[in-house]
């Protein structure tokens, strides 16, 4: 590893030594508190280190890739790295009273310790350009949670973990199986190679990316990431593990796990396949898994009636409406501007979607951890109960259903405009259709929270730190929506991985 | 006048309301909160104020802009955060500053959720404000769905009756008619000779707005189908039967101040948007203009002010009275709207001034009259006019401005409301004299319920078989000096336009030139 490697490297690095660092100084000095404490100040030092790569304050490194071109820090990772650990220290804030409780006394080191591997497992996986590093890093990423799913050792965990543990492995497989066909095709893992290759091998007319091989290959890329992204087909796990698995780490699993499949997707389809007429190609099929996904999510969504399981529901069609984005290909653009709309609304409303989703997650924990009770009754007259934290929970499941003026609703007028933009006004028709469904079952739970008899009057208020946590997603869910240059201009400078921007 | 006015004044309330949620505690919370609101709404008129007097006239145009292009940096969606007043919204601009002063002090007696309550009321002003000076079709379309929150939780969480059932009645109405407008934005956006979201031009700019792109622009959708939609948005909303049903439920059950700001200021959103949008944009389109419609729109508004006044005379309850009278009035905005006339060339500007007038004269006179009828029903506890009787003497400050509402509803000269409605009739009897002359009859309905009303409760004897017991009746009490401040701050207008009416009608009318082109 030469120095440059280092410093391209140096927020992953600095992300496993605090890992290292969480799980030591918990055998040492069996103070969770302090091991929290450690944590949440160590999460400072990769985010500088982040910053600085995207900023050049300590001076630019010699070269964005590492590790002889298979990883790079270009912006587009960055973004990411951002977000994930901001993701990251708000689960780690909403967990303090989980990891304090008396079942997790033993093990409170083990699943912070975990969380940052898995954390650094997404950095590295948003980063990743070869095909090999993204199949290691998502394997990093993903076996932690396993653990953490399971952590309560309690049978609905187990289930949790167990069932996250063979799907994962499952996709894995059939991931790696994509990746066979790419390489035994064009010879290459390295992603801008396969681009370089695939433009060059000659192609048969008529069919979907010029071979029925690479067709074959990245329908099998997308279903492997399909389960980490939760759409639709492969979505059946999301409301069993959300359900079993701890609420802090379903919050993390539905937005960290969930951003970086987006990320990586997105890498692999701009970079190995961003010839333009492959792009028009997998634009129909994302187009497709959209449109299934926001549908069945939402249609599911609408006869439950635990509040965790709605959430999982609610994420799959969350995940439909960022597809859309995904879909919106600058090669289908219908005017002459070349743009990179559909990419750029997919980051945004990825980014929106983590504050919104963790304000409703936060303020879900504080309340179930307090009733119990997690179904949608148990929400019942919230509002008289815990003023608050109820108020927190309607602003975020107003910004899911895409109510102005919360970033929700911006985020849908981005991802559908993109569509219109990139000839695919049906989807967005469908997507502006899906929002009416979604009104029906956000706006039940609102009524419960809002107008409905409590079952118990005793009031109670959340603990400082969720509050805290779920105050700051909060107030990132009005800002952006209220300012969404902020997130957009962001995310149009770290549109890096699109060719010809 | 200073740079980012605008913002400050549409975001004023909002951010005091958030701020005084957050961080009001104690003891004496409710009053702390009570007075902060009415300073930050005091604040507001105040700025309000500036800024309709610092629309210079003699300059015209679209003016105190504050612009910020980059607000979605979305190649595929140009929408910018810009704001600025004309002559058309400056008015209601300065509306909304009085309207929102008086419905803060006419919230002084609430007293459950304080907090919450006024947070609600302040964002609600945000939300109205907002509407009047965004000058891109996005951000016109956020503040006009905003506003149904605060507006949802102040009629369920405070109102009387069947609070539930009417505020769902209201979002709902105000949702479908929101989900039309919002496929007409699109039509018009994705339409490629326009393309841009800007609802007027500003040279010095360079912004193109929507109605000269649109100009004989072949658009993504039928023209007629793109005016529908916008149309059904604000019909909905102003309301023009047969859509109207939502607003006496809403008015009925909502409490005092709220019915203030949604007859004073919520209605005049949709008079508002059927005048910059379907007449601005609609006027030159290819296919279809609204002159088109305009025959269609006098029939409309005629049947309107009829029907609306002949619900009105069968009313008992007092508030709903009131509510089913504003039916018939917002008929004469749509009355107005109509002198555009079947060709550009029969326009009548007069009629549309009138239009415009009655917009401003109505909020203050039915604000009023919405007041009028909460002090009252704070001392008598009942609405039901058969069992009202011979009130003046014993209060006789409230029976004196209840009759001011009731003859500016009516149009006595010398208050507002007669000047409007005759501005309204001189204008369109021109290009549609039936509709028109029909329509007329509405200033009599009018006169008979008002008049009828007044007589009853205040003035005619006790009735045979009274609501109130002898011992309610001798102890009511008049207003007290809390209760004249909203009072005295919606009749002054009343008088001060119906004496002096160019102080409006100069402004309007600038505006109205501009959005005739």
């Amino acid at each position: 590893m030469t120095v440059n490697d280092f410093w391209v490297l140096s927020p992953e690095i600095a992300m496993a030594l605090l890992a290292l660092v969480v799980i030591t100084a918990d055998l040492i000095t069996r103070n969770v508190v302090k091991v929290l404490f450690i944590t949440l100040v160590g999460l400072t030092v990769p985010l500088v280190l982040a910053l600085n790569l995207w900023y050049g304050w300590f001076g630019d490194p010699v070269a964005g890739s590492a590790l002889f071109g298979t990883v790079e820090a270009d912006r587009f990772s960055l973004f990411f790295k951002f977000l994930l650990i901001t993701v990251s220290a708000g689960t780690i804030l909403a967990s303090v009273k989980y990891i304090a409780a008396d079942r997790m006394k033993n093990y409170g080191g083990e699943f912070l310790s975990l969380l940052l591997l898995s954390v650094t497992g997404m950095m590295l996986l948003v980063s990743a350009t070869e095909l090999i590093t993204i199949y290691v890093a998502l394997e990093l990423s993903a076996l932690p949670i396993v653990a953490l799913a399971a952590i309560h050792r309690t049978k609905q965990g187990i289930e949790a973990g167990t069932k996250f543990f063979v799907l994962s492995a499952i996709s894995s497989a059939i991931l790696l199986y994509g990746f066979a066909y790419i390489y035994g095709y064009v010879g290459s893992t390295n992603l801008e190679m396969i681009m370089e290759r695939l433009a060059v091998i000659p192609t048969e007319a008529g069919v979907p990316f010029g071979s029925y091989a690479v067709l074959l290959a990245v329908i099998l890329v997308v279903a492997g990431f399909g389960f980490k992204m939760a759409v639709v087909p492969w979505q059946m796990w999301v409301p069993d593990v959300y359900q079993g698995a701890p609420t802090p780490v379903a919050a993390f699993l539905s937005v960290a796990s969930k951003a970086s499949a987006f990320a990586v997707i997105m890498r692999i389809m701009y970079s190995a396949f961003g010839d333009p007429s492959m792009m028009q190609d997998w634009s129909g099929l994302f187009a497709i898994l959209a449109a299934i996904s926001m549908t069945v999510g939402n249609v599911l969504a609408l006869a439950q009636s635990n509040m965790k399981r709605l959430l999982g529901y609610s994420t799959i069609a969350q995940a439909g409406y960022i597809l859309v984005g995904v879909a919106s290909v600058p090669a289908n653009q219908v005017g002459s501007a070349f743009s990179g709309a559909g990419p750029q609304g997919a980051m945004y409303y990825l980014a929106g979607y983590a504050f919104t989703n963790l304000a409703v997650f936060f303020a879900v924990i504080a309340i179930t951890m307090r009733t119990g009770d997690d179904s949608i009754d148990g929400l019942k007259g919230m509002l008289k109960r815990s003023p608050l934290l109820a108020s927190l929970l309607v602003f975020g499941i107003l910004s899911l259903l895409g109510m102005p003026p919360t970033v929700g609703f911006m985020a849908k007028v981005v991802v559908f405009g993109s569509a219109l933009n990139a000839n695919l006004a049906w989807l967005a028709v469908i997507g502006v259709v899906n929002t009416v469904i979604a009104a029906y079952y956000y706006l039940r739970v609102i009524r419960m929270i809002v107008f409905d008899d409590p079952v118990e009057t005793s009031t109670f208020s959340g603990d400082k730190p969720i509050l805290v946590a779920a105050g700051v997603a909060a107030i990132g869910t009005g800002i952006f929506g209220l300012a969404p240059f902020l997130l957009l201009e962001f995310a149009e400078s770290a549109l890096t991985i699109v060719p010809g921007l | 006048m200073f740079e980012g006015l605008l913002t400050i004044t549409v975001f004023l309330p909002a951010t005091v309301a958030i701020l005084v949620t957050l961080f009001a505690r104690g003891k004496e919370v409710d009053r702390q909160v009570r007075w902060i609101s009415i300073a930050a709404s005091a604040v507001t008129f105040a700025l309000t104020v500036m800024v309709y007097v610092g629309y210079d006239q003699a300059v015209g145009g679209i003016q105190m802009v504050d612009y910020y292009e980059r607000w979605i940096p979305v190649d595929a969606l140009r929408s910018s955060y810009l704001l600025g007043v004309d002559g058309l919204s400056a008015p209601l601009v300065l509306l909304t500053g009085i309207l929102g002063l008086a419905a803060a002090f006419a919230s002084w007696r609430i007293k459950k959720r304080v907090r919450e309550y006024f947070m609600w009321l302040l964002l609600l002003e945000t939300a109205v404000l907002g509407v009047f000076v965004s000058l891109d079709l996005l951000l016109f379309f956020i503040f006009f769905e905003f506003e149904l929150i605060p507006m949802f939780m102040l009629i369920v969480l405070w109102g009387s009756g069947r609070p539930r059932y009417s505020a769902m009645k209201f979002v709902l109405f105000t949702l479908a008619g929101g989900a039309f407008m919002l496929v007409g934005i699109l039509a018009i956006y994705v339409t490629p000779d326009v393309g841009t979201l800007a609802m007027v031009s500003i040279p010095e700019l360079g912004i193109t707005g929507i109605p000269e792109l649109m100009a004989g622009a072949k658009l993504a959708l039928p023209a007629a189908l793109i005016f529908g939609f916008f149309f059904i948005a604000f019909a909905v909303k102003l309301p023009l039967w047969p859509v109207h049903s939502w607003l006496p439920d809403a008015h009925t059950d909502a409490p005092t101040a709220v019915s203030v700001m949604l007859a004073g200021v919520l209605l005049k959103m949709a008079g508002y948007g059927l005048l910059r949008i379907n007449l601005g944009f609609f006027q030159e389109t290819q296919d279809f203009t609204i002159h088109d419609v305009a025959g269609p729109m006098a029939i409309i508004a005629a049947i309107s002010v009829i029907y609306g006044g002949i619900v009105t005379v069968r009313q008992t309850d007092m508030k709903r009275l009131i509510a089913y009278s504003s039916v018939s009035h917002m008929g004469f905005v749509m009355l107005g709207l109509s002198a555009v006339g079947a060709s550009a060339v029969d326009t009548s500007a007069a009629g549309l001034n009138g239009a415009a007038l009655q917009m401003f004269t109505h909020g203050t006179i039915t604000g009023l009259a919405f007041l009028m009828v909460g002090l009252s029903y704070d001392r008598t506890h009942t609405r039901h006019i058969p069992h009202l009787g011979g009130l003046w003497k014993k209060m006789p400050m409230i029976a004196i401005f209840f009759l001011i509402a009731g003859f500016g509803s009516l149009g006595l000269p010398a208050l507002s409301g007669f000047v409007a409605e005759i501005m309204v009739f001189l204008g369109t009897f021109s290009v549609w004299p039936w509709p028109t002359a029909v329509a007329a009859f509405g200033v009599v309905l009018a006169a008979g319920y008002t008049l009828w009303m007044v007589q009853r409760v205040f003035f005619g004897a006790r009735p045979a078989t009274p609501g109130l017991s002898d011992q309610v009746y001798e102890n009511l009490t008049d207003a007290s000096w809390v209760d004249m401040i909203p009072v005295i701050i919606l009749a002054a207008p009343i008088f001060i336009i119906g004496l002096w009416p160019s102080v409006v009608t100069d402004v309007f009318d600038i505006g109205i030139q501009a959005v005739l082109r």
